[in-house]
């Protein structure tokens, strides 16, 4: 690991103010960044230990929805009782990731902020544009199987790999930032990262120096949460193919519907024209069909992940299926 | 070098280290406490699993510095030679072990595992997230996920916790 400055801080702006130095970053749970600089693949010249600032509380607001601290840790967030009631779907996508021990430690605003597993990415010795940009991409006709099928670049076909962002998306919760003037911004979840275009070493929206400090989630969506997670093992492991839906139903038809994906792009991915197809219909597999073709219509396999394209089909089939009391 | 004070298994301890020092590399080389196993050090086998403030963690993914203050307990806190703690108990009672690398960590993150249960924490595999948690076979094997035993062990284990739960509650 390279050396770098420790600073400690014990409110948001001095936080802030302590990382407006160029190489600077907060560090909250620190289970992947810690991970990444004993790689050398993050080199901070200085960390601002933030876990001091306060913002580990979950807060009703004023739209009746939650607003929750960034520095709740995940275990914390799928725990509670308000979310385990009224968001499932988030608890869900949280209690389907990593471990308990990681989940003690990681933070929603780390966890949004968590990076590719690609193993190149990971690997110093091969090209990788998000790690470098411009030294190329060897997951491009390399090993590929957990690599991403929508929206990728001709720079880079990395995945963001967890699995409470996606539950966020589906939620359409946002995204509460201080800048390092003091303003705060908000940004949807479904826009806060990004696509990997020309630029993949860009995860997401964040500027240098701003701090997530909360995330916000509307009032309770009313119908059936679901998270579902395929992946190589039971547990512990990241998903092939995710898919967190909130499905309401009303006198057999589906009133309203809200479905975000993981494991498939470079961003937790949200398709409106997906819950707009759905919405106000009778639940039929030529419907979800219909709804998986939107999902897929720019789908593209890069050899070894291209299992993909028909997982993510009949794993949306059988999430609709589910949410709208189908047998399957 | 960075001042930190630790609460270790009751006892305060001053530590002067590098901030790069994990909290795992400070218990076993700084402090002279070696039960603590380092396997991957990446959080991924779990054999470093300590507890802090009572919750339990990979102690390779933090720095020891970010820790000043905090109550940690290592596997040395639970129990020693002649007065085990349950879990520790039941390990050897079961077996719950080869080569016994990983057990230190399969034992704190159990005892901490426990106390989730209590706290009636849902997990992946919960039918119900608004139930209450059982800690049927299935579940066990769900929340000590992050518990890796290359011997596998791993249905001693789960016979192991499960008695040291049944007896505790």
């Amino acid at each position: 690991m390279r050396p770098f400055d420790y600073h400690r801080s014990e409110d948001g702006r001095d936080a802030v103010k302590a990382a407006s130095e160029k190489g600077a970053l907060f560090i909250a749970g620190g289970t992947n960044l810690l991970d990444l600089m004993k790689l050398d693949l993050m080199t901070p010249s200085r960390l601002v230990d933030i876990n001091r600032i306060g913002l580990k509380d979950i807060t009703p607001t004023d739209e009746g929805g939650l607003s929750i601290g960034a520095l709740v840790t995940n275990s914390d967030c799928a725990a509670d009782p308000r979310i385990r009631e009224d968001y499932e779907v988030l608890s869900r996508a949280i209690l389907a990731g990593a471990s308990g021990q990681l989940r003690n430690k990681a933070t929603t605003g780390g966890n949004l902020c968590q990076r590719t597993r690609c193993y190149y990415f990971y690997d110093p010795d091969m090209a990788c544009n998000k790690r470098k940009p411009g030294s190329g991409c060897s997951a491009i006709g390399g090993a590929n199987r957990i690599h991403a099928i929508l929206g990728a670049s001709d720079e880079c076909i990395a995945t963001y790999p967890g699995d409470m962002a996606v539950a966020m998306a589906a939620l359409d919760a946002k995204v509460v930032i201080e800048g390092q003037g003091g303003d705060t911004r908000t940004v949807p979840v479904r826009d806060f990262h990004r696509l990997p275009g020309d630029q993949p070493d860009k995860d997401n929206i964040l500027e240098p120096g701003e701090l997530i400090t909360h995330v916000t989630l509307p009032a309770p969506a009313k119908g059936r949460h679901i998270y579902r997670k395929v992946r190589d093992r039971a547990s512990y492991a990241f998903a092939l193919v995710s898919i967190a839906a909130v499905v309401e139903m009303d006198a057999g038809k589906i009133a309203s519907a809200s479905l975000a994906f993981g494991g498939l792009a470079h961003k937790p991915w949200h398709d409106s024209a997906i819950d707009d197809l759905l919405t106000g219909e009778a639940p039929s597999e030529a419907l979800f069909d219909k709804a998986a073709d939107i999902l897929l219509a720019d789908a593209k396999g890069q050899g070894s992940n291209d299992f993909k394209i028909p997982l993510a089909r009949r794993t949306l089939k059988a999430v609709l299926r589910e949410a709208t009391g189908e047998r399957s | 070098m960075t001042d930190t004070t630790l609460r270790i298994n009751g006892e305060e301890r001053e530590l002067s280290a590098d901030p790069r020092t994990t909290l795992l590399d400070a218990l076993r080389n700084h402090l002279g406490l070696t039960g603590s196993k380092k396997g991957c050090d990446h959080g991924q086998c779990g054999a470093c699993t300590v507890m802090v403030n009572g919750r339990r963690i990979n102690s390779c993914l933090t720095l020891a510095c970010m820790h000043d203050g905090d109550e940690i307990t290592t596997v040395e806190g639970l129990g020693q030679p002649g007065n085990l703690s349950p879990l520790q108990a039941a390990f050897v009672k079961h077996d719950g072990f080869q080569c016994g690398y990983c057990t230190p960590g399969q034992i704190c993150s159990a005892t901490a595992m426990l106390q989730e249960v209590k706290d009636n924490w849902p997990s992946n595999v919960s039918d119900s997230l608004t139930g209450e948690a059982k800690l049927t076979p299935e579940e066990i094997s769900e929340r000590m996920s992050g518990n890796l035993c290359r011997c596998a062990a791993y249905p001693n284990i789960v016979d192991a916790i499960r008695e040291a739960a049944e007896a505790s509650s």
